[in-house]
């Protein structure tokens, strides 16, 4: 496993907003089907760098390889890579004027070109796969938070994604639905997909992650097995975040 | 004479209706079809400045943005007349008919541009993200993700400019479109009596009753589930 090249390969990364180094060199490397867990405190980069990585923010520095692909190479086909590269975000971003089955297949369709009868097929399977069988007919208004996620996670699984990005997925959920998201996130994680999470679900990151990233200030401080992150630390800086969200 | 018999006899005198009855019907059709071309064009025109706004050209959007300023700021009128009287000096002489309905296009198009793009700019960046993110291009997004949620948001704004608009062909009067106030007058100045006025009424309300009910139907037809 360890010889097996890196579907997600970081080198240098750096971002700025204007005068705001929001990204300050970021190296990082994701493994095929390792489950990586990004934590730190607000602003420290964490999403920047999530999105960096399918180029919704356009990096200001540095290389990010993607299953082999230079994705800021010029001639390189930015949407041919997203497809690749699923994303789940934590406002959902499902569209309210279709169904949960239109919010699977639009790209299969449009994307892929599948004619319709295969679209819905496969995008039936994905919402199957998320515990939504019964929600194909059903519009985004209709369905609870946790439900309209696993709907968002099913259209970003139904392109067949070498890795999936998931920015803070249950942060805008009750907290009585985080759990039907956290479990489909955990059979994904047995299924084998590669996963790089930002998340406060600490919990789940000691029970799930393979390895745990810390960011502060643009940076990663320390990176290691959630044993070694959460149990001992070796930075002042995690050691201070790992204590406050262990004592909150 | 009571008052009432003075009122029918100036304004619902049924002999001088009947007789020009043809001329109003005649001038009905007439403003129907410019309607109809004003609308039609206006509003292409109008969304596709909006699209060609998002773009996000900024030479582009500064001749749009112009262009919408222009034609809110002028009183459709004024342009009516410019077009119609001012044209000829540039080598081109617009009908009446061409005048009016170039116009009053030009006018609905930079409202509409803005009701389009405000409905544009409504629709939350994370639905571009996120259609964006499955690998769907700039326009496949605007086409599925984009555009059929702004279009909601749009069409009460432009029911109402469009029935504004509607109603500006009765400024083509003036320059000689002989649509349904034009022929109200004219039957008015030959019968010595105001009646085919009530007609021309009779016939905007005909005219305009149903596209306000249209525009209620579509509203509830496009609304969805939140």
């Amino acid at each position: 496993m360890q010889r097996e090249p890196p579907v997600l390969s970081i080198r240098g990364l750096r971002k700025s907003f204007g005068a705001t180094e929001v990204l300050r060199g970021i190296d990082l490397d994701v493994r095929p089907r390792e489950l990586v867990f990004v934590i730190g405190p607000s602003g420290s980069g964490k999403s920047t760098l999530l999105r960096c990585c399918n180029r919704l923010e356009e990096p200001s520095d540095g290389s990010i390889l993607f299953d082999g692909t230079d994705i800021r190479a010029p001639g390189t086909d930015i949407n041919a890579v997203r497809r690749r590269i699923g994303m789940v975000f934590q406002s959902f971003n499902l569209y309210p004027h279709m169904t949960a089955l239109g919010n699977v297949t639009l790209a299969l369709r449009q994307v892929l070109k599948k004619p319709r009868r295969e679209a819905d097929e496969i995008a039936a399977a994905a919402l199957a796969r998320v515990g939504l069988a019964d929600k194909q007919g059903a519009y985004p208004g209709e369905l609870s938070g946790g439900q309209q996620q696993r709907v968002a996670i099913a259209r970003a699984l139904a392109l067949e994604p070498k890795a999936v990005l998931f920015d803070e997925p249950t942060s805008a959920l009750d907290p009585e639905l985080v759990g039907s998201v956290l479990q489909v996130m955990r059979d994904l994680r047995e299924a084998g997909m590669t996963m790089v999470v930002v998340s406060h679900e600490m919990g789940f990151a000691r029970a799930a992650a393979d390895r745990v990233v810390f960011m502060d200030q643009g940076e990663i401080v320390e990176e290691g097995p959630p044993a070694a992150i959460f149990g001992a630390p070796q930075h002042a800086r995690t050691r201070a975040f790992v204590d406050q969200i262990v004592r909150h | 004479m009571n008052a009432w018999d003075r009122f029918a006899a100036t304004f619902l005198d049924t002999d001088v209706m009947a007789r020009y009855l043809p001329d109003i019907a005649a001038g009905f059709a007439t403003t129907v079809w410019l309607a109809l071309l004003v609308v039609l064009a206006g509003l292409a025109l109008g969304l596709a400045l909006a699209l060609l706004r998002s773009l996000r050209f900024r030479p582009l959007s500064a001749l749009i943005v112009l262009h919408v300023d222009l034609f809110r700021a002028l009183p459709p009128l004024v342009v009516i007349v410019l077009l119609y009287f001012a044209m000829p000096n540039a080598g081109w002489s617009p009908s009446g008919f061409v005048a009016t309905w170039l116009a009053l296009t030009l006018v609905l198009s930079a409202f509409a541009e803005e009701i389009f793009w405000g409905g544009i700019l409504s629709v939350p960046k994370g639905q571009w993200e996120a259609a964006r993110s499955t690998g769907l291009g700039f326009l496949a997004t605007l086409t599925w993700v984009v555009l059929p949620q702004a279009i909601r948001v749009t069409i009460p704004p432009l029911t109402n400019r469009t029935i504004a608009i509607t109603k500006g062909t009765a400024l083509g009067s003036v320059v000689a479109v002989s649509e349904i106030l034009a022929s109200a007058q004219t039957a008015v100045s030959f019968s010595f009596n105001p009646s085919p006025l009530t007609l021309g009424a009779a016939a905007y309300v005909v005219l305009f009753f149903p596209v306000v009910l249209f525009g209620r139907w579509v509203e509830t037809r496009f609304a969805w589930k939140r």
